[in-house]
């Protein structure tokens, strides 16, 4: 998770009323023929923030973050950069910089020559260029391949070279599209920090695309998670993540146990009664009323796995029927009697475990009252 | 299998090779002919071009075609280029299909009928016929070879460099001029030399389209031969055969040096 310093514990603009949003997007639609790309959507991200896009391909997150760079026209709807509408303004106008997916660097020249091509577009005076280009080359720590092309440098050092390119020009906002998408998965790890780092440091409002929920949850503030060209939930990672607003967060985001069913409610407090007749403890219904169809989402985590029946309401039983193991964890999938499966994962604190469950084992998954979410939608 | 040559490759490479280039050779070796017959050889000598060298008549077709041929290609290089920008860049506008049909026609068109309609044209509007009216032409015919080689290279070309340099504050046309064009550059530097080498060997469509004071070498050459073969025009030919080998030898070295650096951008992505 993020390294969360004091500051950065008590940054949160979109809770305070008073804060001026410093990008709005408002009822921004995208149409392509008669597909929509980006349908009705309205979004607000403030100054200074790390807000990630996060969706499945073709949900509308690269287009939406191409009509900010000025690469697409909304079909309708406004988009407001510091309280300037930016209809009709062309890229090179627009105080915004983007990081290509591809990188796009200029394969005709030289990593130094990519910094500065949108200095000079400036019309800089050429020492300072120079200067500011020695200084986004050290930010990347690339100073010793300033006289490269690009074709001669890894796929990590290009990667940093589209970063100081893009951040050359001191740009309101960077805009971000799969920044970390062409790394392996080592080098994307450590680049995640690199990126938040650099970002807090230049006090710079970050808009990054992502398709990998890892990423947005590492990186940003907060993530609105897109489908269909409409945001489904825009909220902090934890948010997302515990508190999702649909069904289809729930899913996106991490994976879940999803069990359908009506609230009711006893005299004990709320209930989800499913259809095979299974009664769930419920500490919060959220926006469900009684006699609503709705959904308990748990996460695997929250769910225990025991051999023995535990002195909780919510357990059922089942047969192991596969376990998945990753080292630091275990994820069980336990096959119900009616056939549904439920997984639940432990964490493998001990090296070794006496009586560990195994294939075909019956075993009890339970989870508390406050494990899972109701969704009703 | 490599290394191994089978007899009967060897028969058909020698075969194909001599059908392809046996008249050519013969054509050079004549050119150093002693002999005033063409195909008596009397010894080995350079007499003749010498007099080619004295020949007015040749030299001022030389000239001439020389000048049509560097003014034609490059118009026809930018003309090409910018039809070939407009072809694959503006994917969906109305038309298109029609646009880039008729661009490519003249591909195919015998060059009988380009030259013919260019007549007519010329002749309609009372444009004399002379040096402008061959440039012409050749612009016209050989533009379309120039957008074919500038559109195949732009179709692999990746629109993010153009839209990076925009986004870093290049207006269309910086950055048009500043990146998309020297990164297909050698795409266009070989339609030029196709262009070139079209323009230098045409006959027929100078034949239609040109007027007093404006023969072409190939004009030239043809009505010489009419006369007679002489040692003369053979060694015109060969200068003409090692003016076009060269562009070609060029023409392919550029593209295979583009090939080599694509293919290294490409493995290291």
């Amino acid at each position: 998770m993020k390294s969360l310093g004091s500051t950065r514990r008590t940054f949160a603009p979109w809770a305070d009323p008073d804060a001026k949003p410093f990008i709005r997007f408002e009822n921004v639609s995208k149409r392509f023929g008669d597909f929509a790309a980006v349908d009705n959507l309205s979004l607000d991200i403030y100054e200074r923030e790390f807000f990630a896009l996060l969706g499945a391909s073709g949900c509308g997150k690269t287009t939406l973050l191409r009509m900010l760079g000025g690469f697409e026209r909304p079909t309708s709807g406004r988009i407001l950069l510091d309280g300037q509408n930016m209809l009709g303004i062309p890229p090179h106008r627009r105080p915004v910089n983007m990081m290509f997916q591809s990188y796009a660097l200029f394969p005709h020249m030289t990593v130094e020559g990519n910094i500065a091509f949108g200095l000079k577009q400036e019309g800089m005076p050429k020492a300072e260029i120079a200067e500011r280009v020695q200084r986004m080359l050290k930010l990347v720590k690339l100073e010793s391949f300033a006289k490269r092309k690009p074709h001669q440098l890894s796929g990590g050092q290009r990667q940093r070279v589209a970063l100081a390119r893009s951040l050359a020009k001191r740009p309101k906002v960077l805009l971000l599209d799969e920044p970390l998408g062409a790394l392996d998965k080592k080098l994307r790890e450590e680049t995640q920090f690199e990126l938040v780092d650099l970002q807090y440091e230049l006090g710079l409002t970050f808009m990054v695309v992502t398709h990998d929920q890892e990423e947005a949850m590492t990186m940003a503030d907060r993530i609105a998670v897109m489908d269909k060209g409409q945001v489904e939930q825009v909220a902090p990672p934890q948010e997302i993540y515990e508190a999702p607003a649909s069904r289809f967060v729930a899913d996106f985001v991490g994976s879940i146990n999803m069990f359908e069913g009506t609230l009711i409610r006893e005299a004990g407090g709320p209930q989800l009664k499913d259809r095979s007749g299974l009664a769930f403890d419920i500490a919060d219904s959220g926006d469900a009323s009684p006699g609503e169809t709705a959904w308990l989402a748990v996460r695997p985590e929250k769910v225990r796995i025991s051999r023995e029946r535990p002195e909780v309401q919510n357990a059922i039983d089942g047969e192991v029927w596969d376990i998945a193991y990753f080292g630091d964890m275990t994820v069980y999938n336990v096959r119900l009697d009616d056939g549904r499966v439920v997984k639940a994962s432990t964490i493998n604190s001990l090296r070794r475990l006496e009586d560990a469950l195994t294939w075909h084992d019956r075993a009890w998954i339970s989870f508390s009252a406050d494990a899972g979410v109701v969704l009703t939608r | 299998m490599a290394g191994t040559w089978g007899r009967f490759n060897v028969v058909a490479l020698v075969l194909g090779f001599a059908f392809l280039y046996l008249p050519i050779v013969l054509l050079i070796i004549f050119s150093f002919n002693e002999s005033r017959l063409v195909t008596v050889w009397a010894g080995f000598s350079t007499r003749w071009y010498g007099e080619m060298l004295n020949n007015r008549g040749l030299l001022d077709a030389a000239w001439v075609t020389a000048r049509v041929a560097f003014l034609s290609a490059t118009v026809a290089t930018v003309l090409g280029t910018m039809a070939a920008v407009a072809l694959t860049r503006y994917v969906r506008f109305r038309g298109r299909l029609l646009f880039s049909g008729m661009v490519f026609a003249p591909l195919v068109m015998p060059e009988v009928i380009t030259g013919l309609s260019l007549l007519l044209l010329f002749v309609a509007i009372g444009f004399d016929r002379g040096f402008a009216t061959v440039t012409l032409a050749h612009i016209t015919f050989s533009m379309c070879f120039v957008a074919v080689v500038v559109q195949s290279r732009l179709i692999s070309f990746d629109e993010s460099l153009e839209e990076a340099a925009m986004d870093l504050g290049a207006t269309p046309a910086k950055a048009f001029f500043q990146v998309t064009l020297p990164v297909i550059m050698p795409a266009v530097i070989a339609g030029w030399m196709l262009a070139f080498t079209l323009s230098l060997d045409d006959l027929v469509i100078a034949s239609f389209t040109s007027g007093p004071g404006a023969t072409t070498l190939p004009m030239k050459i043809y009505s010489q031969v009419r006369l007679g073969v002489t040692p003369e025009i053979n060694a015109v030919c060969t200068i003409l055969i090692g003016i076009v080998a060269i562009g070609v030898i060029i023409t392919s070295l550029v593209n295979k040096r583009r090939e080599v650096l694509r293919r290294r951008e490409e493995a290291t992505p």
